[in-house]
């Protein structure tokens, strides 16, 4: 038998946030290399956090990623507040999650339209797909427009928000300020609606996840700003215990570290929270996901797609209730003293659950940073499945075959730009 | 007629400023009326080759690919413009260059030797001609389309040198640190955030880096005023514009571990 081999390589991933390539290497049919490679380069944020006051991390780390910055800013605020023992007022809390909500309306309308349905629909990008149907493309960037409006109107901006800080906000907004919002959000509802019913429409390829899926629970509705930790398997525990569940590895074979939970691969993100959290959607999003066919997990990353569609009619609908029943807090931000502590902070990202930790000295100072961010957990599972589908579809050309590596990557929204500042960076030369 | 061409590039950034032209939502299926959008890898994975009328570059350079890499980039570009606090000033990675490399690296990885990175983060005109910078932690929007829009007429971009507080006096806001002691670093910030974070009841934070007539010291004086002491000073200059000449002085003073 002759001896066949096939190289697959994409050296510039598009429609991904950040700098990745694509290297498959199978021979005789068998996949022998499956890789993400990161060459996004390092920004070393835990090193220049150090020495910083602890005011600091909610402006400094959410400069990691302008694709989701109101997690960095959640996450570091989590944290130290932590640390400090403060508890925000329920109103501010309210706050925080309606700021948090526009993140995900925003990214995943981002990551929907513009990055992931031309997959399914065969265009390059949503520019092209908009010549054919530009009435669809549009209602993606109205619904981005809303998500991108709910932090422009609490944040001041929607990248890089200008006010959040540890403890709450540096002001709030009166109460007549959200009624444009509102009107807005209600128009955007039933664009997520329509986006639902849309999506649900695609064709998707075969593939079951068999890892287990991490996300975060808060009792009695969907997480997202706040929350302890479960697994699929029936693990809980708390934000602080993070660090006992979770190592990182280098693994041979890849230039990236690979996340474990107590040894394990597993995945965050939209697949993750929506298995472990869809008994506590809203009604409208809990409609909809029945009507779109999903059942009560969803474990095909081709059907992530349906499963962020739910999370923006999730997250619209939280916002208009928020912003129904809002009342000016009494004070902008509870006061957080600084002490000696470590704090640990989660908070699910639109791509995964973003972890901080902060260690404080007596003058608020920090004297060590972690940050684990959604993509550096999902790296083995997306490079796992990469093994998967390209098994099962062996007897594609290789134009084919790439395309479906490049959206079996895509199916995770990998955010490079986050992982990048703690994932090894080398190019191999061969 | 062809259509001139739009170049988007990334270094080391976050994205934020690529992703302000997707955050055009109203203008971006305009957009290829008036431009082929010809490199767009956040966008697109239809890749033309070059050359191209105009380039925007995110992104500082940090390592040695991507400093051959910008030379490349400009060899293929007619016209290049550099966007945002990394690529006009290095960004808050350029935080490396008042630090050791060597024990960022050490403090971050577990396997220090695999890290290829440059010592320093420096911005792009540090290693080519560049035809305009625009600055901001993120860029601002309806900046980003006037440079643009100006470029392709054949005109200078209506960018104002100007300070925050010149932008805080138009819109009518009350001073924050005139009236309520807060610290803010309007008076030396260039304009371009139409003057957010007073908006915000909060000082400005300087994201947008220094303006050219910006007077840092007489500044850090009445910072000190305001209660700030000399440590808590040299942070606040040692963030996203670190290493832009103005702040870095300032930046310099910050205590490292």
């Amino acid at each position: 038998m002759s001896h066949t081999s096939r190289n697959l390589v994409v050296s510039g991933l598009a429609r991904v946030e950040g700098e990745g390539a694509l290297r498959v290497t199978i021979r005789d049919g068998q996949v022998e290399q499956a890789e993400l490679n990161i060459y996004e380069p390092p920004r070393f944020f835990e090193a220049f956090l150090r020495g910083r006051s602890y005011t600091e991390p909610p402006d400094i780390t959410s400069r990691i990623c302008g694709i989701c910055p109101v997690a960095y800013q959640t996450s570091a605020c989590n944290a130290i507040e932590q640390a400090c023992g403060a508890k925000l007022d329920p109103p501010l809390a309210e706050l925080r999650r309606l700021l948090y909500c526009g993140e995900w309306i925003s990214s995943h309308a981002l990551h929907i339209y513009l990055l992931h349905a031309p997959d399914f629909l065969g265009y390059p990008d949503a520019i092209a797909m908009a010549r054919e149907h530009r009435d669809i493309v549009e209602r993606g960037l109205a619904l981005k427009k809303a998500g991108n409006a709910v932090m422009e109107s609490l944040g001041g901006r929607a990248i890089h928000p200008v006010n959040v800080r540890v403890g709450g906000f540096y002001r709030v907004p009166g109460p007549s300020e959200f009624a444009p919002l509102a009107d807005q959000l209600r128009r955007a509802l039933e664009l997520a609606l329509e986006t639902a019913r849309w999506v649900a429409t695609f064709d998707f390829p075969d593939l079951e996840l068999r890892q287990d899926l991490l996300a975060l629970h808060d009792p009695g509705r969907y997480p997202i700003e706040r929350g302890t930790l479960a697994t699929t398997g029936g693990l809980a525990f708390t934000p602080s215990e993070f660090p006992g569940h979770v190592t990182e590895q280098q693994v041979p074979h890849s230039t990236a570290l690979h996340a474990t939970l107590d040894g394990h691969h597993y995945l965050t993100g939209p697949l993750a929270r929506y298995s472990l959290n869809s008994g506590s959607l809203p009604p409208a999003a809990r409609q909809a996901a029945a009507d779109a066919g999903l059942g009560p997990q969803c474990r095909n990353p081709f059907r992530s797609i349906v499963v962020r569609a739910v999370e923006i009619i999730c997250a619209v609908e939280e916002a208009l209730r928020i912003i129904d029943g809002y009342h000016r807090p009494d004070r902008p931000a509870v006061e957080v003293t600084p002490c000696a502590a470590t704090g640990h902070g989660v908070s699910e990202a639109p791509r995964g659950l973003l972890y901080h930790r902060y260690e404080l000295d007596g003058d608020g100072l920090i004297r060590s940073a972690t940050i684990i961010p959604p993509t550096s957990q999902n790296l083995a599972v997306i490079e796992n499945d990469l093994r998967r589908v390209i098994a099962a579809h062996l007897d594609q050309d290789d134009a084919s075959l790439t395309a479906l590596c490049e959206r079996a990557i895509r199916n995770h929204d990998p955010c490079i730009s986050c992982a990048a500042h703690f994932l090894t960076l080398s190019v191999s030369h061969r | 007629m062809t259509k001139p061409s739009l170049a988007v590039w990334k270094l080391a950034s976050c994205d934020g400023c690529q992703l302000t032209l997707l955050d055009c939502e109203d203008e971006l299926l305009t957009l290829p009326g008036v431009v082929s959008i010809a490199h767009f890898l956040e966008a697109s994975s239809a890749v033309q080759p070059g050359p191209y009328d105009i380039s925007l570059v995110e992104g500082s350079i940090t390592t040695a690919r991507d400093a051959e890499r910008i030379l490349k980039i400009r060899e293929q570009s007619r016209i290049l413009v550099t966007i945002g606090a990394c690529a006009t000033a290095g960004g808050i990675q350029a935080l490396r260059n008042f630090g050791d490399i060597a024990e960022f690296t050490a403090a971050v990885y577990a396997s220090p030797e695999y890290i290829d990175t440059l010592a320093t983060s420096t911005p792009v005109a540090a290693h080519v001609p560049v035809d305009f910078e625009l600055r901001g932690c993120p860029i601002d929007r309806r900046q980003l389309l006037e440079v643009l829009t100006a470029f392709l007429a054949g005109r200078k971009p209506g960018i104002p040198d100007t300070s925050v507080c010149t932008e805080c006096k138009r819109e009518g806001r009350t001073c924050v640190m005139v009236a309520d002691g807060t610290p803010c670093l309007g008076p030396v910030t260039h304009a371009g955030c139409g003057a957010l974070c007073p908006a915000q009841s909060r000082g400005c934070y300087g994201c947008f880096g220094p303006f050219s007539g910006a007077n840092v010291p007489a500044l850090a004086g009445q910072l000190r005023q305001c209660g700030m002491g000399d440590d808590a000073i040299s942070r606040v200059f040692a963030t996203f514009n670190a290493a832009a000449p103005g702040f870095a002085d300032r930046s310099r003073d910050e205590p490292h571990q």
